[in-house]
């Protein structure tokens, strides 16, 4: 018997026993369902927490320059002058499981507005990927600045909760200027609040700005890690100007007379960086994003084989533990639920099969005196349990997606499609259909046709 | 009438039950020629319905051996003797054997389902009609057995039997469930078939009546052989069944 009128023999047989075929279809709808439905909130859940956690900074990479020694004594992490804003785009460029990075030169000072002064924790020369970085992406008030800022090295600032709490004391800051140090900053957003980090530190106690204006501007001009910079760095084959970053870009400081600077050589001004925050696209993409970040930036600062890295590459492995366990469990209780739905499904597919066995005895009978082998039968109720589930699948998948959008637009989850959940549960419902009809199945076509003919 | 189309030697049945065997055959040897109409008769229990299972390949022998068209079918497999019943062996039931919910037209196709070599839907179709159409139920084709009257629902169980031109037929009491008249109607038919199509007829059944409008008579009696005569005057009975039925199918 070919398959084609086993198919037919199949639907006609199903179509026979409407009802019956609908019931058992319903166990293996109400299955697969389930599935979808609880995969789609699932994931939409996961996906939600994950995004909670890595917000964190769980994906969060920093690259550190590496350490400087003098007879012996270590100037501990960070103390050469290795790190430019260039590296930082080719991190950005060639590194594929890098989703963003920001370069950061840091400083310390104090800041002043009007009859109020404080000393953040935090003042961070950046880019506009910073806030991309740590996913830090709502204002509450104002915008970020922009590349072209960047290029200018514009004196405007954000300013994090902790420094509109104690400096402006709560009043919008939006287009008051802040002095840091001797440099006036135009404030032009108010970034939302942060809290502490995991180990206490206020993360809110934040200044922002571009990083030239903060080289460039105001630790340059206060000496403190410019100064090192340029004694150490300049004519290194890694360092490059402002200039060469970010091309067009304003000139700083006025022209030298001729004379000047025949007297007095202008030093290169070297732009590196104090550290690179990188971003991996997702928690278990870290150790490949390391991996990329060390092969480039050993490749850019020309690192023999053999030669320790010139730069440390930290992740923050506790938090990325919490994300990826958390992401492992919830996947593994769908798992565990859509399992036991289809097990149930599958058994309700076996038990009414069986039934339809017992029922349809005669008929079994009757088939094989007119020629069916014993396969022909087997294939015929194998291809009915089969149809059944699939059949229950395929409506399955949309009441299970039509529940997902329901609860998603009622409860207001956050719900995820998942493509592989569809495909799986076709299959996984075939797969039920075949396993548990074969039993039904392989009993009817065990039966004796004389037996079968006389069963009342 | 060429050749014999059934030969059994010595054919033996026991069934074991537990820890005691029960001889059903005890040794049967028959031939039945091709194009022949024969009655199997006899008392319950006395083995014509295992001897009908046997000769349909439905039951292999305990031992002896059972000829179907010059071809030693007893040691056959299962497989091959469902393709023996398929393509050699037509069944005719008491009860008709109908599957509920399905038209006249697809009851019939049935068996071609399973035949070998292969037929297009369409060409089952066409092939099924037309054997609907010989047994008088040509208007009836979507019909369910439910809205079939029982002597029209065994039209369609004799149509199934033919459908894949079969040369013998077996009816297992085939007017058990009917009524006289129809029973006249039915017992004309196999008249028909037996006499245009030559296709050999092995009546089962304990009614007297109907065994004596085969040719032959065999009786059985405890699992043997009691009697195996000639009906009398076959033609004559025959001519009186097909004016009978003649009147009675077509008002």
């Amino acid at each position: 018997m070919t398959l084609t009128k086993t198919l037919q023999t199949a639907i006609r047989a199903l179509r026979r026993n409407i009802t019956r075929s609908a019931l058992t279809v319903l166990g293996i709808v109400i299955g697969i369902a389930a599935v979808i439905a609880m995969m789609e909130i699932g994931k939409g859940s996961s996906a939600s927490i994950s995004r909670t956690i890595s917000s964190m900074g769980a994906n969060n990479l920093l690259v550190m320059p590496g350490t400087a020694a003098s007879g012996g004594v270590s100037f501990g992490a960070g103390s050469v002058v290795t790190m430019t804003a260039q590296d930082c785009e080719a991190i950005l460029r060639d590194c594929p499981a890098v989703a963003a990075a920001a370069p950061i030169v840091r400083t310390r000072t104090q800041v002043i507005y009007q009859d109020r002064n404080w000393v953040p924790s935090f003042i961070y020369g950046t880019t506009d990927t910073y806030l991309e970085v740590r996913d830090w992406k709502n204002l509450t008030e104002g915008e970020m600045f922009q590349e072209a800022e960047v290029r200018n090295a514009s004196r405007v600032c954000l300013i994090g909760q902790t420094i509109l709490r104690e400096v402006f004391q709560n009043q919008s800051p939006l287009g008051k200027e802040l002095r840091i140090q001797a440099v006036s900053c135009r404030v032009i957003g108010v970034l939302a609040a942060k809290g502490a980090n995991a180990f206490g530190m206020d993360q809110d106690d934040i200044i922002l700005a571009p990083w030239t204006t903060i080289k460039y501007r105001i630790s340059g001009s206060s000496g403190g890690q410019a100064s090192t910079a340029t004694s150490s760095g300049s004519g290194n084959s890694g360092g490059a100007s402002s200039d060469s970053v970010y091309p067009g870009a304003a000139s700083v400081f006025p022209p030298p007379a001729d004379a000047q600077s025949g007297d007095k050589p202008m030093p290169v001004r070297f732009a590196n960086v104090d550290q690179i925050i990188c971003a991996a696209r997702t928690g278990p993409e870290i150790k490949t994003a390391i991996k990329q970040i060390t092969e480039l930036l050993r490749e850019r600062h020309r690192i023999r084989p053999g030669e320790p890295d010139d730069f440390s590459i930290r992740d923050m492995t506790e938090s990325a533990n919490a994300l990826a366990s958390t992401t492992n469990m919830m996947t593994n209780l769908l798992l565990a639920v859509a399992l036991i739905s289809l097990v149930v499904g599958g058994v309700g597919i076996m038990n009414i099969m069986l039934v339809s066995v017992t029922e349809r005895t005669r008929e079994i009978g009757l088939r094989m005196a007119v020629g069916a082998r014993s396969r022909d039968i087997l294939l015929q109720f194998l291809v009915e349990a089969t149809l059944l589930c699939l059949i229950g699948g395929i409506v399955g998948l949309l009441v299970g997606r039509g529940t997902a959008l329901l609860v998603q637009k009622i409860l207001k989850w956050p719900i995820e499609a998942s493509v592989e959940a569809i495909i799986a549960s076709v299959a996984v419902s075939a797969v039920v259909g075949i396993v548990f009809g074969f039993y039904p199945a392989w009993k009817a076509s065990r039966l004796d046709p004389i037996e079968a003919l006389r069963y009342e | 009438m060429t050749g014999p189309l059934i030969q059994l030697k010595d054919i033996r049945r026991t069934f074991h039950m537990g820890e005691v065997d029960v001889h059903v055959l005890k040794g049967i040897s028959l031939t039945i020629d091709s194009g022949d109409m024969v009655a199997l008769t006899g008392a319950s229990g006395s083995g014509k319905t295992t001897l009908m299972n046997m000769l349909g390949c439905l039951d292999r022998q305990t031992s002896g051996e059972y000829f179907l068209d010059g071809e030693e079918v007893g040691g056959l497999s299962s497989d091959k003797r469902a393709v023996i019943r398929n393509r050699k062996i037509g069944f005719v039931f008491q009860s008709f054997n109908l599957l509920s919910r399905t038209t006249a037209l697809e009851q019939v196709m049935m068996p071609l389902a399973y035949t070998a070599a292969g037929m297009s839907d369409r060409q089952a179709r066409i092939r099924a009609k037309e054997v609907l159409v010989q047994v008088g139920l040509g208007e009836r084709l979507d019909h369910t057995p439910s809205q079939l009257s029982g002597g029209q629902q065994q039209r369609v169980a004799i149509a199934r039997a033919l459908v894949n031109r079969p040369p013998l037929l077996f009816a297992d009491e085939p007017t058990g469930n009917l009524d006289s008249k129809t029973t006249i109607e039915i017992l004309a038919m196999f008249d028909q078939i037996n006499r245009d199509e030559g296709i050999t007829i092995i009546l089962v059944t304990h009614d007297p009546t109907v065994a004596m409008h085969a040719r032959r008579n065999i009786r059985l009696r405890d699992g043997q052989v009691e009697s195996d005569i000639a009906s009398p005057t076959p033609a004559v009975r025959l001519n009186t069944v097909s004016e009978d039925a003649a009147a009675g199918a077509a008002p």
